[in-house]
C-alpha cells in the first residue's frame, strides 16, 4: 500500500515536471533539431545574451515587475490599513471586492483592461503594460498585509499617538515596522506575478513593446528557436527561486 | 433626560486640591446604543480616581474620551481650565496604559521607554538617564536591551507603565492595567502602584471591574453602571453607605431585603421593627434594607432580633460563611465561629449596620 503511494506520488510529480526538464536538457542542446542530442553547450544561452530583441524584452519584464511591485506595495499597503481601520461590514465588504480580481480568469481582465484603454484612447505600449500589471498586482499585496495588520494589537496604534506620534510618525515609525514582514511577502509575490504573466500583458501591450513571456509567444508562432528553451529554462529557474523564498516566509510568518 | 449630579459623599484632604479633569454631560452612542449618558465627574490633581463597574458600563468608553481616542457625541472635556474637547491624543497631557500593554515589539525595552521622549527631542543624555531612572522605578534595571517580547505579562506591564510616566503626564489612565495578570502578580502591582502614584504625585484614572482593587487602591471610587454614574465616594464611604442595591451588591457581598420605613430611625423588614439611624425616607415609605454579611452577629436562639436554622456552612479560611434562614430570607452571615448545620440560632444586628436605601428604579436594575 505504501508503495502504492509513492509511485502514485511519483508519478504525479513526473507529469508535472518532466516537460520542464526536457525544456531544460534541451536548452544545452549543441545542435538547432529537437529530436537528437548533439552534445552539451551553452551556446544557446550565448546566443541569448547577445540577442538585442531578447535582451530589450528582457529589461522591459524587468523594469516593469521592479515598478509594478514598488507602486502596488504602496497602494497595497495604504489600502491594506485603511481597510483594517474599517468597521466589520465594510471591511468584509472591500475583502471581497478584493478577492473577486484575484479569481477572475487573466483573459478577462486582460481583455477589459484593453477595452478600458481603447475606450479611453489612450495609446497601449509600457505605460498601458505597467498600469496593468500594477491592478492585478495590488489585489494581492493587500492580501499578504492583512494578516499582519490582523495579528497587531489594537492598542498599538493608539499607544503611539498617546505617547505624543502624530498619525503620520505613527504609520511610519509602528505600523509599518509591525507589518514590514507581510509587505516584503506581498513585495515579491507582486514581482513574481509580474515577471512571469502572459496573458493581461498580451492584451494591454503593443506589438513594439514586448516581454519576454510576450515575445516567446510571438516566436513561437514562427516555429521555437532553440534560444527559446534557454530562455524559458532561465525563467524557470529565477521563478522557481522566488516562489520558494516567498512560501519560506509565509510559512515563518504562520509560524 | 435630567442631568444627574451624584453629590460626593465624604470629604477628604483631597478636598483642598484643585480639579484637574471635569467631564460636563459627556454622552455617546454606538449604533444608536447609548454607553455613556450625560457623565459629570471631576478628577482633582494628585487624586487616585477608579471607576468601578461591571463590563459594558462605561467605563472604558470614559477613559478614552479623556485619552482622546474617542470623541463625546455631546457634552465637554475640561482640563486644566481648557476645554479640551476634539483635541487629539497626541497633544494631550495624559498618558495611557492599556490592558494589553500595547508595547512595540520592533522596538527593545529601553526604546519603547524612551518612544515618548524621542518625540520631544530631548537630548540623547537626558534620554538615557530618564530611561534608567524609570527602569529603576519599575524594578526592571538592567532590562533595557532585551526584546520585550522575552518578557513576561507583569513584567511588560511595568514597561508600559515606565514608558508612559517617562513622559511626566499630568495625569495617566490605566484601563485594567491587572486584568491579565495572576492574583499574586495582581495584588504585588496594586500595592507598587499606590506607592508610585503616592511617591510621584501623579492623578491616576483607573478603570477595574474588580472592586476590591478599587477600595485597595483609591481616593475616590467612581461607581458606573449603564452609561451612568451610581455613586461617587470614597472606599469606606461607598462600602458602609451604598447608595442603591446595586451598588450595595456590587461592592462586597451584601444582604438585600425589601422593607418598609415607618419612620424615622425605625424600619420594619421580616415581620419585625428594628431601630435604625437612617432618617428622611417618609413614612411607611418601600425601601431596600442592606445588611453586611459580617455585621450580622449570631446570638442565643432567644435574644435574637430574628430566630432561624443554619442551612449551610463553607469555611473560608479567615470565617465561615453560613446560609441561615429567618423571617422567610436565606441570609449570608460571615463568622469567626461556626454554628453545625441545622442548629437554631438568633440573628442580631446593632442599628448602626443597618443601612436604609431607595428602591431602584426599574432601568438602573441589573
Amino acid at each position: 500500500m505504501k508503495a502504492l503511494k509513492r509511485i502514485y506520488l511519483g508519478l504525479i510529480l513526473a507529469f508535472l515536471y518532466i516537460p520542464i526538464l526536457v525544456l531544460i536538457i534541451q536548452s544545452f542542446n549543441a545542435g538547432e533539431s529537437r529530436a537528437k542530442w548533439e552534445g552539451f553547450s551553452f551556446v544557446w544561452y550565448g546566443k541569448l545574451f547577445n540577442d538585442p530583441n531578447i535582451m530589450h524584452s528582457l529589461w522591459i519584464t524587468l523594469s516593469i515587475a521592479v515598478l509594478a511591485a514598488l507602486f502596488s506595495t504602496i497602494l497595497g499597503t495604504l489600502a491594506a490599513i485603511g481597510i483594517h481601520a474599517m468597521r466589520k461590514r465594510p471591511q468584509s465588504l472591500m475583502l471581497t471586492l478584493n478577492n473577486i480580481p484575484m479569481t477572475m480568469p487573466d483573459i478577462v481582465t486582460g481583455i477589459s483592461l484593453m477595452l478600458l484603454f481603447i475606450f479611453t484612447r489612450v495609446e497601449r505600449g509600457y505605460v498601458t503594460m505597467l498600469l496593468a500589471h500594477i491592478t492585478f498586482d495590488t489585489p494581492y499585496v493587500i492580501l499578504s498585509v492583512m494578516p499582519k495588520l490582523k495579528q497587531m494589537n489594537k492598542n498599538t496604534y493608539e499607544a503611539a499617538l498617546d505617547l505624543g506620534a502624530t498619525p503620520m510618525y505613527a504609520l511610519l515609525h509602528v505600523i509599518l515596522p509591525e507589518v514590514m514582514p507581510g509587505v516584503i511577502t506581498g513585495a515579491m509575490l507582486a514581482f513574481t506575478l509580474s515577471l512571469d504573466d502572459f496573458t493581461i500583458s498580451y492584451f494591454t501591450t503593443s506589438p513594439l513593446v514586448q516581454n519576454l513571456s510576450t515575445l516567446i509567444y510571438s516566436q513561437a508562432r514562427k516555429g521555437i528557436k532553440p534560444t527559446m528553451n534557454a530562455l524559458s529554462a532561465l525563467m524557470f529557474v529565477v521563478l522557481l527561486v522566488l516562489l520558494l523564498l516567498v512560501n519560506k516566509r509565509t510559512d515563518e510568518e504562520k509560524s | 433626560m435630567p442631568e444627574i449630579n451624584v453629590p460626593r459623599l465624604e470629604f477628604t484632604s483631597m478636598e483642598e486640591q484643585p480639579r484637574l479633569i471635569t467631564l460636563k454631560g459627556i454622552t455617546k452612542a454606538y449604533d444608536g446604543v447609548t454607553v455613556l449618558d450625560h457623565i459629570n465627574l471631576y478628577i482633582r490633581k494628585k487624586e487616585f480616581v477608579t471607576l468601578l463597574g461591571p463590563s459594558g458600563c462605561g467605563k472604558t468608553t470614559t477613559l478614552r474620551i479623556i485619552g482622546g481616542f474617542e470623541n463625546p457625541d455631546e457634552g465637554s472635556v475640561i482640563f486644566d481650565g481648557q476645554d479640551i474637547t476634539g483635541v487629539p491624543p497626541y497633544k494631550r497631557r495624559v498618558n495611557t496604559v492599556f490592558q494589553k500593554y500595547a508595547l512595540f515589539p520592533h522596538l527593545n525595552v529601553a526604546d519603547n521607554i524612551a518612544f515618548g521622549l524621542k518625540l520631544k527631542k530631548t537630548p540623547r543624555d537626558e534620554i538615557r538617564q530618564k530611561v534608567d531612572r524609570m527602569l529603576d522605578l519599575v524594578n526592571m534595571s538592567g532590562y533595557g536591551k532585551r526584546s520585550v517580547e522575552s518578557l513576561s505579562g507583569g513584567q511588560q506591564q511595568r514597561i508600559a507603565i515606565a514608558r508612559s510616566l517617562v513622559n511626566e503626564p499630568e495625569v495617566l489612565l490605566l484601563d485594567e492595567p491587572l486584568g491579565a495578570l495572576d492574583l499574586k502578580l495582581r495584588k504585588e502591582m496594586q500595592l507598587e502602584l499606590k506607592s508610585m502614584q503616592q511617591r510621584l504625585g501623579i492623578t491616576f484614572l483607573y478603570v477595574t471591574h474588580d472592586q476590591e482593587e478599587a477600595l485597595t487602591m483609591s481616593d475616590t471610587i467612581v461607581v458606573m453602571q449603564g452609561g451612568r454614574i451610581l455613586q461617587i465616594g470614597t472606599p469606606k464611604g461607598i462600602y458602609d453607605e451604598p447608595k442603591n442595591a446595586f451598588v450595595a451588591n456590587f461592592i462586597g457581598e451584601s444582604n438585600i431585603i425589601p422593607g418598609t420605613m415607618i419612620r424615622d430611625e425605625l424600619v420594619e423588614f421580616c415581620g419585625t421593627k428594628f431601630a435604625c439611624v437612617d432618617e428622611g425616607f417618609g413614612e411607611n415609605t418601600p425601601v431596600d434594607v442592606v445588611i453586611r454579611p459580617e455585621d450580622i452577629v449570631l446570638v442565643g436562639e432567644d435574644v435574637g432580633h430574628l430566630t432561624g436554622v443554619v442551612r449551610s456552612v463553607l469555611f473560608k479560611g479567615v470565617h465561615y460563611e453560613m446560609m441561615i434562614e429567618a423571617g422567610g430570607i436565606l441570609w449570608k452571615v460571615h463568622s469567626t465561629a461556626m454554628e453545625p448545620e441545622g442548629s437554631r440560632v438568633g440573628l442580631s444586628v446593632v442599628p448602626f449596620n443597618i443601612h436604609i436605601m431607595h428602591k431602584m428604579e426599574e432601568g438602573e436594575k441589573k
